[in-house]
């Protein structure tokens, strides 16, 4: 049964092209494919690991700009997909490296200021990044010789990638390590007790966490075949932050609902408003306040306690009750 | 005058309106524990504020000190209805702060557009004033002059005052504090309208120098980060010294590595982060 609703969902995934109908929601949902694989890489650290990071968009933009810059100088694909994954690996370490010199509050403020300066560089360093005026690169590849110009291909493309993501998350989840990362983020003390490396497990999470935000910025850059400051900024890392905790974060499922959830309110709000930042905002603001477990879970909650409890419902959830 | 004097006196003067931004910042996070986001648009917020108040005939000094008022009154009613709710989740309500700035630089760009406006340097302070020989801007030194009375009056009322034992007990041991009778509760609001006046009022007395524009308060709040980072939180001294640090190095590095002035900045943060996690003049977390 469960591999039928399985395989029903890989077909329906797979036939969006089809059935979605028009190139713009074919394009929305290629968007919701690479930022839901940003979300699950964010869920890795702000979910399993307990550890916030509001820097991860510098992750994201440090892989699309060495892509760019990369496929500029005239390489292959593969070599974009290469050298822009190990750069982003290895930008992954320094932040893990220095951000890990603190927990909890420490860790947010290091990973901001951590994103503020791969923004810095992306609007200021001009030689290398062309400033505000960003790069763009001449096309997408063609990886097998398959051109991902068309909307279509490029959608299969990323939804390959985005499967892979969801499986390599599911055998996260699933295996020791991951047992061992939920571990440091319940009970650092006995893990260090029982003889875990905390630090070590803490430094490999954030490794593979931006190794996924590393692939959805490469993505972007395809997608957009551009690439600009914008994409750094700290509320691109908020976003990916609200797709996690909106829809609910230590889930798999979580932060793709949540990615479908941001990308559509974003392409239809801004159909509508001009006030994009206003509302992404004012739904951080909702939901941590009223449904701090996701926006899923939340739902389920509030409906069922929606009769009794509605006069108790701001901020009374016995899970931070006691202050 | 020489290129390094004026550098220096901007560096002075940067350090000092850092100075009133992060030791707001500084006692929030030493208080209640919550690195609050919006400080960058409570800047903001001050500085749009007084250009209407100045616009409707009020002179600069008012506007400065009600355009404070205005963001104090705002910082309490988000700490009473907003952050209060989220009592000890403090992820919850950095994430709240977060939100908030959004939605406060949106209302921004809204209500005074996305141009940036000049704060006029009020009438008395304009032109040089000669010191030992030298002429300096006699706007920037008045800033700089305000940041050590602020400075002087804020450590007076941690230091010397009931009030500011209050507060120090709060941020040693707040459980311990509240049994022996002290309402931490209400000093949370009173501190936290505090931060916000002092960010409000460096946001007006700032705007002669930087102007206010959009963007402004995401410029601001990663400097405030990285002194409070530099000067370790809850240190009034932390922040003074953190604020000089980086009012040099930001206003140096801009002329001597233009394109990496905001890198240079970061420098020192991170060379504190690995040698003396804590910041350079706070204690180790409890």
């Amino acid at each position: 049964m469960r591999r039928l609703v399985l395989g029903a969902a890989l077909v329906m995934l797979a036939a969006v092209p089809v059935w979605v109908g028009g190139t713009y929601y074919i394009n929305i949902s290629s968007q919701i494919l690479f930022y839901a694989i940003f979300a699950l890489g964010v869920n890795v650290l702000a979910g399993y690991a307990g550890l916030v990071s509001l820097g991860h968009a510098g992750l994201f933009g440090i892989a699309a700009y060495a892509g760019a810059r990369i496929m500029n100088e005239g390489h292959g694909h593969v070599a974009v997909a290469a050298g822009a994954l190990a750069l982003t690996l290895m930008a992954a370490a320094v932040f893990a490296v220095l951000a890990l010199r603190g927990t909890g509050l420490g860790f947010v403020m290091i990973t901001v200021a951590l994103g503020q300066i791969v923004w810095g560089v992306a609007y200021r360093w001009i030689s290398i990044t062309n400033g505000d005026n960003g790069i763009a690169i001449r096309g997408r590849p063609s990886p097998l010789a398959i051109s991902l110009a068309s909307p279509a291909a490029f959608y299969e493309a990323t939804l390959v990638v985005f499967l892979i993501a969801v499986a390599s998350m599911a055998v996260f989840v699933a295996s020791p390590f991951g047992a061992s990362v939920r571990g440091t983020r319940d009970q650092p003390r006995r893990m260090n007790a029982l003889g875990y490396h905390v630090w070590m497990i803490r430094f490999l999470a954030f490794l593979f966490s931006g190794f996924w935000s590393g692939v959805a910025g490469l993505l972007y850059l395809y997608y957009n075949q551009f690439v600009s400051p914008q994409a750094v900024a700290l509320t691109a890392s908020a976003e990916g932050l609200l797709m996690v905790i909106a829809g609910g974060t230590a889930t798999l499922l979580g932060p793709i609902a949540g990615a479908a959830l941001v990308v559509i309110v974003k392409n239809v709000a801004s159909a509508y408003i001009e006030r994009w930042n206003f509302v992404l905002g004012a739904i951080f603001v909702v939901i941590v306040v009223f449904m701090p477990e996701g926006l899923v879970p939340g739902a389920v909650r509030l409906w069922r306690a929606a009769p009794s409890a509605w006069s108790r419902l701001p901020g009374r959830h016995p899970r931070r009750g006691a202050a | 005058m020489s290129l390094w004097v004026v550098l220096a006196v901007n560096s002075i003067t940067l350090g000092g309106l850092l100075f009133l931004l992060s030791a707001g910042f500084s006692l929030i996070f030493g208080l209640m524990k919550i690195p609050n986001l919006t400080h960058g648009s409570f800047f903001m917020l001050g500085a749009y504020l007084s250009t209407s108040l100045i616009a409707r005939g009020f002179d600069f000094w008012t506007a400065a000190v009600v355009g404070g008022l205005l963001v104090a009154a705002f910082g309490g009613i988000v700490e009473r209805l907003i952050l209060r709710r989220l009592g000890g989740a403090e992820l919850a309500q950095v994430l709240v702060t977060l939100g908030l700035s959004f939605m406060v630089a949106d209302v921004c760009l809204m209500v005074w557009t996305g141009d940036p406006i000049r704060i006029a340097t009020p009438s008395a302070l304009r032109g040089v004033t000669s010191v030992l020989g030298v002429g300096f801007p006699t706007y920037r030194l008045a800033v700089s002059l305000i940041a050590v009375i602020f400075a002087v009056a804020l450590w007076a009322l941690l230091e010397r005052t009931r009030l500011g034992a209050m507060i120090r007990a709060g941020v040693d041991d707040p459980a311990m504090a509240r049994v022996v009778g002290i309402r931490v509760s209400r000093l949370f609001t009173l501190v936290f309208s505090l931060g916000a006046w002092l960010a409000g009022f460096a946001g007006v007395i700032g705007g002669p120098i930087l102007s206010v524009y959009p963007g402004l308060d995401q410029e601001m709040l990663p400097l405030a980060l990285v002194v409070v980072i530099l000067g370790g939180s809850g240190s009034l001294l932390g922040s003074l010294v953190g604020s000089f640090v980086v009012g040099f190095l930001y206003n140096f590095g801009q002329a001597m590595f233009p394109e990496l002035a905001y890198v240079v900045l970061f420098l020192p943060m991170l060379i504190v982060l690995v040698v003396r996690p804590q910041g350079l003049f706070g204690r180790l977390a409890a």
